[in-house]
């Protein structure tokens, strides 16, 4: 061989990796956003990476790799395929070679069994070559066919750096995980100037579909990053606490004590209606900085995160009493669902921490469908085969007790702490349910109160916590300070459990 | 200035403030009880209570203005 033919080669090569033409690559400099083959040199261990379809499209001359960069290497020392789009060629929009570069990498990560990676940064379809890349057996509907079936099996992480408009959109609404760039990415079906048109809306992309938006009130996003490093080294940080399929165990990791803090016991007032932060109770009971929080800014009266527990990831599943008073709300519901199913599909062993007067209540919550929202979570959470530890911190009242993992849910273990009240509702709601016209027909308001607080006493004793533990209801009651060390040694007897699920194709899910 | 709203449906168990207070950041504005819970309401940002606009034991909807900071 000549070096005539390598050097051929190797300049076909550099116009490649020069992606687009250098005025995108200034903008994308303007607006804090790396080029795709800087942010892949960020992502996988070293740099390193193998790359298919380098060549693609490379006689159209302006199209290097089509807009995408497909590769295979590793994060944290396993292997991961990954999509990037190129925002310099073409705004990242998909033409045919792209869309089946997208296919081919998938397929790979299935075959493998290996994590599959989106860094999605693309303005959508190339309408010019919408016949061959849109309608068909391998069009872009592949790309969303092979995420559903690849769900549950292979974890799959998107980083939106940019827009995914349109149909694009979908590539994170398939993932497990969607990691947002505050100020770039974005996430709609059509654009603000569609929606002027359309529908003579006049909003802002951020309002619409931005970041923040989509973090903090749609929940279409999981995290929201400040910068581009920062989303990138948060998506070697969440690979790192998932097995690279579903036939794997999470990796365990070196053991270490929670952060120094007040404990449980200064931590949870007895009041049972007085906030208090189950931020602080999580840090008690976790292994020092392990805790990766998944929509923390979305629904935020339910805390869900994934953490190490005496080296042992476990996915948590908490009420915080200090916001809305951790009473479930539609959005609460559905995080947790979503949240239960993930764990679920790649063995994390799922700690539910329960301190929950219950579902919202009035007319704004049932026209929005809280029951059939509730019945997602308490479905996901029942269906959840992986160990289940249900910890009543405080109150559990109604189908709040249930939603957490309550005892008919065949926890492996539900353990109260001394302050946990299990009830359909508190005393001073039960005792007003039931004596109502009793009450109100008292005319003396002193006697009226001495009935109430004699009647709210009646009720306690009936819901008294060591009358439930007499009649099996709740399986044991321990002091605060031992939560850790019992919940390190329950989830290492539990690691061998294995329950076959019933005969049938799948349940026929509430939403 | 910066409306604080009601997160949720409920009646008004404290104001913990007053007009002209000056407030810092997490701090308890007002309390709520709904669900028999008691919701703390705390300030996003520092400054001065210019004006409250409900008293204890007031029904409020979500989203109502409890108080304008300034």
């Amino acid at each position: 061989m000549t070096k005539q033919y390598n050097e051929q080669l190797q300049q076909k090569i550099d116009a490649i990796y020069a992606g687009g033409a250098q005025k995108y690559h200034d903008k994308l400099a303007e607006t804090n956003k790396l080029f795709v083959r800087d942010r892949l040199a960020l992502l996988f261990d070293d740099g390193q990476y193998e790359e298919d379809g380098r060549f693609a499209n490379c006689e159209a001359g302006d199209l290097p790799a089509d807009g995408v960069v497909c590769a295979i290497g590793k994060i944290n020392d396993e292997t991961v395929c990954v999509m990037a789009n190129d925002s310099t060629i073409k705004a990242g929009s998909w033409g045919s070679r792209t869309v089946e570069k997208i296919i081919r990498i998938q397929e790979t990560a299935e075959k493998l069994q290996v994590p599959m990676l989106y860094l999605v940064d693309s303005a959508g379809a190339r309408i010019t070559d919408q016949l061959e890349m849109f309608p068909g057996r391998r069009g872009a509907g592949k790309i969303f066919h092979n995420q559903v079936r690849m769900s549950g099996a292979v974890p799959q992480i998107c980083i939106l750096f940019g827009p995914s408009a349109a149909g694009g959109a979908y590539i994170p609404a398939f993932c497990d995980i969607v990691i947002m760039v505050e100020g770039n990415a974005s996430m709609y079906l059509g654009s603000p100037r569609m929606a002027e048109k359309v529908i003579g809306e006049k909003v802002t992309l951020e309002e619409m579909g931005g970041a923040r938006m989509h973090c903090t009130v749609s929940g279409c996003g999981d995290v929201l990053a400040t910068t581009e490093q920062e989303a990138i080294e948060l998506a070697r940080q969440y690979i790192s606490y998932f097995p690279s399929n579903f036939a794997q165990l999470p990796p365990l990791k070196e053991s270490l004590q929670p952060v120094a803090g007040r404990t449980l016991e200064e931590i949870i007032p007895e009041n049972q209606n007085a906030p208090f932060d189950m931020y602080e109770c999580i840090n008690q009971l976790i292994d020092e900085n392990s805790f990766f929080e998944i929509k923390k800014l979305f629904a935020p009266e339910l805390i869900t995160g994934l953490a190490r527990i005496d080296g042992q990831v476990v996915g948590i599943v908490a009420n915080q009493p200090k916001v809305k008073g951790g009473v479930l709300f539609v959005d609460s519901a559905d995080k947790a669902a979503k949240f239960i199913t993930l764990c679920d599909a790649f063995s994390i062993p799922l700690l539910f921490l329960a301190d929950v007067p219950g579902f919202m209540i009035g007319t704004k919550v049932e026209r929005a469908g809280i029951i059939r929202h509730g019945a997602k979570l308490i479905s996901a959470m029942s269906s959840a085969t992986v160990p289940k530890i249900s910890v009543i911190v405080r109150k559990a009242y109604g189908a709040g007790l249930y939603a957490m993992c309550g005892p008919a849910f065949e926890p492996d273990v539900c353990i109260a702490l001394p302050t946990a009240q299990i009830a359909v509702m508190g005393p001073e709601a039960a005792v007003n349910a039931v004596y109502s016209n009793k009450i109100e027909a008292i005319e003396d308001p002193k006697e009226r109160m001495q009935f109430v607080k004699e009647k709210i006493e009646e009720y306690k004793k009936e819901i008294d916590l060591y009358k439930l533990a007499s009649e099996l209801v709740i399986d044991e009651i321990i002091a605060p300070g031992y939560l850790r060390e019992t919940l390190v040694k329950r989830l290492h007897y539990y690691g061998s459990k294995q329950i076959l699920s019933p005969y049938r194709k799948h349940p026929v899910y509430p939403v | 200035m910066t409306q604080v709203k009601a997160p949720m449906a409920g009646t008004v168990f404290e104001v913990s403030v007053k007009e002209g207070d000056t407030v810092t950041v997490g701090q308890t504005l007002i309390i709520l009880e709904s669900m028999k819970m008691e919701i703390p309401c705390e300030a996003e940002v520092a400054g001065t209570v210019k004006k409250i606009l409900v008293a204890e034991g007031d029904f409020i909807d979500e989203e109502a203005v409890l108080l304008e900071l300034e």
